[in-house]
């Protein structure tokens, strides 16, 4: 047999090669995309972690580099926890508003809806999921606005008492829909509408008919059904989707800042800590908040069984 | 009949929410023709095509332009890359620190885009690295690589082994078999993250304003004309833009990938 060294057979020897050495085909697929997620992500990290332990020089504003727990003991003060429970409190919100709205449209798609409405039904969810978010928070700038489309339709309606009423309640009012916290829900539970509606639906995709005949033919009337099958069913569905409502609204800060009465957030405290005020070491030690709050509600939504509705 | 009636309910309230999702956008679209420079008020005064042209000549809104599209198609290119090489990885292979890796490799989009985002801006500050073209792909790819490889995983899942198997026993080499059996079965779900992946790092934000610096990607200079409005009509225009270019990628995505599952997400 001759052995020719052309390139075809080079490669054939290579791939042979590594056939035979699986551990090296691994650590060649997999050397690459290790090495950036945990050199770029990893290392980012961990310099997220020690900087927190760094401090702000007050007179030149610069940061000092000696480990120091100052900037911890300024994270726990009244007003930056007041922020974080406001923040909370808003996820809450949001993930009840969303799960009220998602329901019935998942409900439908899969009870009622034929194969091709739920291709469409599937395309027209996942499109606002996917596109310009910073876009669809600004369109609710236009329509909120004390001369847009919303008031305007609210006035034709002659509906204006009540818009004024919600207004002028305090905590959620303001000025106009545009600089109030009620706004602020709205867009909110817009933006992050489709993250709950997708694993609902899939929830609810995986309740098997025979179990409604079950019901049905065991006497349940079907309000019955809906609150003793469907229902508890559907609960690591909502769990799934309201990991990421909440982990949304705890780190947005493009929301806070285009919607609402300027009112702090984790997010935007987090952004103005390390811009305006160029205090990053506070900055990063506030990302606290949203890992600690997040790693609490990731158990115990895994306790609903999100995880195996994702 | 009420069976009927609850029907009727539930099909308008489905409706209703899938417009509640939508004619945000056919807002944005209006706004970006009315004649009023100033105020957002409904119905617009009047339409006119002026904004555009306005836009069009704003030597900022080009630089930025072109600076989200250089990044996104980088970004793009570096996620498929990884994110293909990963997957293929863990396929169909069993070995001590899987579930960690595919964890790892999805925790830059599980982690809210701030922590990521200010990660990054750590690393950058105590590397003392000057703000580039290379930062922002940088943190671009990174979340990017979580989309490349959610889309080709579930692709490859489906993809039958024996078909690799009766490759190498008609004597294809490794290169060969990937060139012309395993690249054609994953080409829909390389199309489909690479676009999904240029539509979310053209407009994304969150973490790019932590490592931009001064520089300002197409949504930057958005955002920043949104808090200091002044050139409020051209904002619209650049808005209906983004939304233009984003919507196209992600409708052929969505098509492509309709029969595949683990693609949102």
């Amino acid at each position: 047999m001759v052995t020719e060294t052309t390139s075809a057979s080079r490669l054939d020897r290579i791939s042979g090669a590594l056939h035979r050495h699986p551990r090296l085909r691994l650590a060649l697929l997999l050397g690459l995309p290790l090495l950036w997620l945990v050199g770029v992500y990893g290392g980012s990290l961990i310099a997220l972690l020690s900087q927190s332990f760094f401090s702000l020089d007050d007179f030149s504003g610069t940061i000092d580099r000696s480990l120091t727990l100052e900037t911890w003991g300024d994270l726990f003060t009244d007003s930056n926890i007041s922020i974080a429970i406001r923040t909370a409190s808003m996820a809450v919100a949001v993930t009840i508003g969303s799960a009220i709205i998602a329901f019935p449209i998942a409900y439908y798609a899969v009870r009622y809806a034929g194969p091709r409405l739920r291709a469409v039904f599937f395309v027209l969810i996942l499109i606002p999921l996917w596109s310009s978010y910073l876009v669809r928070v600004y369109s609710w700038k236009l329509i909120l606005a004390r001369e847009g489309i919303l008031f305007w339709f609210v006035d034709k309606l002659n509906l204006n008492f009540l818009l004024e009423a919600a207004l002028s309640a305090p905590g959620i009012g303001g000025p106009s829909l545009s600089a109030s916290a009620l706004g602020q829900f709205i867009v909110f539970t817009y933006i992050w509408l489709p993250y709950m509606i997708l694993p609902v639906h899939a929830a609810l995709e995986r309740v098997p008919k025979s179990y409604l005949e079950a019901s049905a033919d065991l006497g349940a009337k079907p309000l019955q059904t809906f609150r003793t099958v469907i229902w508890p069913l559907a609960i690591p569905g909502i769990a799934a989707g309201s990991i990421f409502t909440f982990s949304l609204t705890l780190g947005d800060y493009i929301i806070p800042t285009i919607i609402g009465d300027s009112s702090p957030f984790v997010g935007l405290a987090i952004y103005s800590y390390q811009g305006v005020a160029g205090n990053l070491p506070l900055a990063a030690a506030f990302t606290f908040f949203p890992i600690v709050i997040m790693g609490i509600y990731l158990y115990v939504a895994r306790r609903a069984g999100a995880f195996e509705a994702l | 009949m009420r069976l009927r009636a609850k029907h009727l309910g539930l099909r308008l309230s489905t409706w209703a929410v899938l417009l509640f999702l939508h004619f945000p956008i056919f807002i944005v679209a209006l706004y970006a023709f009315t004649t009023e420079s100033s105020a957002f008020t409904f119905p617009p005064p009047g339409l006119t095509l002026e904004w555009f042209e306005v836009a069009w000549n704003n030597g900022d809104v080009r630089d930025a332009l072109s600076l989200s599209l250089r990044v996104a198609a980088t970004a793009t290119v570096i996620a498929l890359i990884l994110g293909t090489m990963a997957a293929a990885a863990v396929w169909r292979r069993k070995f001590f620190g899987r579930e960690a890796v595919s964890l790892f490799i999805v925790l830059p989009i599980a982690l809210p885009g701030i922590v990521t985002g200010i990660a990054l801006r750590s690393a950058i500050s105590i590397g003392g690295i000057p703000f580039s073209f290379w930062t922002i792909v940088i943190g671009h790819a990174t979340f990017a690589v979580a989309i490349a490889y959610n889309n080709v995983a579930a692709r490859m899942r489906r993809t039958s082994p024996s078909l690799l198997e009766a490759s190498a026993d008609l004597g294809a080499n490794g290169w060969q078999t990937f060139r012309h059996v395993l690249l054609p079965q994953i080409r829909p779900a390389l199309v489909a993250g690479g676009m999904l992946a240029f539509a979310l790092s053209f407009d994304e934000i969150i973490v790019t304003t932590f490592t931009a610096g001064n520089q300002q990607t197409l949504p930057i200079w958005m955002f920043t004309s949104l808090v200091r409005p002044r050139q409020r009509p051209m904002t619209n225009v650049v808005a209906l833009f983004v939304v233009a270019l984003t919507f196209i990628p992600i409708v052929l995505a969505t098509r492509l990938t309709r029969n595949t599952e683990g693609t949102t997400g």
